[in-house]
């Protein structure tokens, strides 16, 4: 043993595994300490500026108070809208990959295109919408906003629905067909209900993307200083009003920009943590 | 008793027809259905033949006006309309190189971290930290880096590279000039932490794949942790960890706001990668709603494109090499 130990061979193994340790502990604290760094630093400086105001008054003119209620309202607007066209869309062709073209070519054809939009560049996304909806109609929406997020909801919602049907057993939908469901039937009644939680979840990742997205809105919704629920003029919206508050040398509006990313981070991490639950009870 | 027999035979058919007025309901429904999922899919092919239709479209006069050049000219100049797309191109590369050098050994000895040595109790919390890493959005990343990183960056870290390797032969150049907080390295950084999850997480799950046997046996033969997961490991994983490494890099070249805030903006390609630069997004970004007259808006169109193209060739390459591994693993 005492031959062992002094061999140069068995101490240089020892000591390179124990550096190989301490690294990978050191690589974990240095993954781990950017999280905390990030999240401490935002909320020191978010939650100074976060009162009643912040809800109730629209963002102000340099050098005055005010809010992001016109900034919240208008995300929440595109947000929903978004999720009202992507989600359908999303889901029914998440349907047709796992249910009626499993092994098909169309499939595999567009489960590729699928994974292409869902790693697009958002800016590109951006460009695109500003291409097909900005120029023609002439100026800035919130239509055009709301499709750009919608395009970035639909990637994510085909690739979650058709994972999740995938795990939902053939024997139940053997069973449902041998008492005479048709299948359209069968995958309403059976398929969707035993996928639902993870459809849910896929949705609900969907919004936490969105929710935090800047690019793709800068040329399309723009931004407003006012208030507007009106879709068919330039809207403002939480991420856009950090962007530019931000980047402005008045003092109150990068502090109303730090509220505002800790408004989004909040609700992106809790919706990321909900969805995360939701599959987690179920398995 | 005829009148029982009439009732009898009209009940018979009322319920056949019933009967059939319900499977061809079923039927129709159900055709219906599947036609409707069917156009869904299409409306995914369509959304991306779109994507790229309108990118070509709108690109066409920037590259009419200045042909192939455009991507190896470095003018930028809205008053004369002159501009290239070198020094956007050589920017989104450096600052995602840059990403890489960093994340890929943090992520993979992360990774190793979870799978070998991290007490089992711990893995889901940590793992899960991790991915929360990958859920905060880029708007987050680029007002810290703006505020808080970069001066930390200008105060510290510059000025000590710029020190230590100053008159070194080629790391002089690389970390040459005034430390301005922003800039190419500070970029790169940022965007460092964000692939992290992504290289982690992909690692992770192709390492938990490695087959037990295989380390037992190399266990058996006396190795140590590093040499099981060096020698043994990290060989049977490599063509997953190149994917999961492709799939980061996508998100790095395409990454917008966080690089927006921090890297200063400079139509340039210089050397020092302290120095202010610009990539394709964070140009877009920052010119598009601006952009005044045809050219100028298309030649960032055209940008869009090219950025379009390099991540599109970095996907195709880490699904080709992810495909690869589940082949193998059949």
């Amino acid at each position: 043993m005492a031959g062992l130990r002094n061999n140069a061979l068995y101490v240089r193994r020892r000591t390179r595994n124990t550096v190989a340790r301490g690294l990978a502990l050191a690589a974990t604290g240095f993954g781990l300490g950017w999280l905390v760094v990030i999240l401490g630093v935002l909320i020191y400086q978010g939650i100074g500026g976060l009162s009643l105001s912040v809800f109730v008054e629209n963002t102000p003119p340099p050098g005055s108070a005010g809010g992001l209620l016109n900034a919240i309202v208008g995300s929440i607007i595109m947000t929903i809208l978004a999720v009202f066209i992507g989600t359908p869309i999303g889901i029914l062709a998440g349907t047709y990959l796992a249910e009626y073209g499993r092994h098909d070519k169309l499939s595999s054809i567009v489960r590729f295109i699928n994974d292409v939009l869902l790693s697009a560049p958002s800016i590109v996304i951006g460009l695109f919408v500003y291409e097909i909806l900005v120029a023609p109609m002439g100026h800035f929406s919130g239509y055009a906003g709301a499709v750009a997020l919608a395009v970035i909801v639909i990637p994510v919602v085909v690739r979650t629905t058709e994972d999740m049907l995938r795990l939902v057993p053939d024997t139940l939908r053997e069973a449902a067909a041998s008492i005479g469901l048709p299948r359209a039937h069968m995958i309403v009644r059976v398929a969707y209900r035993a996928a639902r939680a993870g459809i849910v979840t896929g949705v609900l990742l969907a919004i936490a993307r969105i929710s935090g997205e800047t690019a793709p809105l800068l040329f399309t919704a723009l931004n407003n200083q006012f208030f507007s629920a009106n879709l068919n003029a330039p809207m403002p919206s939480l991420p856009v009003v950090i962007f530019q508050f931000a980047l402005s040398p008045y003092e109150e509006w990068q502090k109303l920009a730090w509220t505002g990313a800790l408004l989004i981070t909040v609700t992106v991490l809790g919706l990321s943590i909900l969805a995360r639950s939701l599959t987690a009870r179920r398995s | 008793m005829p009148g029982v027999a009439l009732n009898e035979t009209t009940l018979q058919a009322s319920q056949a027809r019933s009967r059939a007025a319900v499977l061809q309901r079923l039927r129709s429904t159900d055709a219906t259905f599947r036609l409707l999922t069917r156009t869904a899919v299409l409306a995914v092919l369509a959304l991306l033949s779109g994507v790229i239709l309108s990118l070509v479209i709108g690109s066409v006069p920037a590259f009419r006006a200045f042909g192939l050049g455009f991507v190896g000219s470095e003018v930028w100049n809205p008053v004369t309309e002159q501009f290239g797309a070198l020094a956007p191109i050589y920017g989104t590369l450096l600052t995602s190189f840059i990403a890489l050098l960093i994340a890929v050994p943090v992520g993979i000895m992360i990774a190793f971290f979870l799978t070998e040595l991290c007490p089992l109790w711990l893995r889901r919390p940590i793992a899960i930290a991790i991915e929360l890493l990958a859920g905060i959005p880029s708007i987050i990343y680029g007002i810290w880096g703006l505020f808080v990183f970069a001066p930390f960056v200008q105060k510290y870290i510059q000025p000590a590279l710029i020190d230590t390797f100053d008159g070194w032969p080629v790391l002089g150049t690389l970390f040459e000039g005034p430390p301005y907080g922003i800039g190419m390295l500070t970029a790169g950084f940022i965007l460092a932490i964000m692939v992290l999850p992504f290289i982690t997480a992909i690692s992770r799950d192709v390492f938990e794949a490695v087959p037990a046997v295989l380390k037992e046996a190399t266990y058996g033969l006396g190795c140590t942790t590093w040499e099981v997961f060096k020698h043994v490991v990290l060989p049977y994983a490599r063509v997953g960890v190149i994917g999961g490494v492709m799939l980061g890099l996508g998100r790095a070249l395409g990454e917008t706001m966080a690089v927006t805030f921090v890297i200063g903006n400079a139509h340039t390609v210089s050397a020092s990668i302290l120095q202010p630069g610009t990539t394709i997004s964070a140009s877009i970004a920052n010119e598009f709603t601006e952009a005044v007259g045809d050219l100028y808006t298309s030649s960032l169109i055209a940008l869009g494109l090219i950025l379009f193209v390099i991540t599109f060739i970095v996907l195709a390459i880490a699904r080709y090499m992810l495909l690869r591994l589940q082949q193998k693993a059949r």
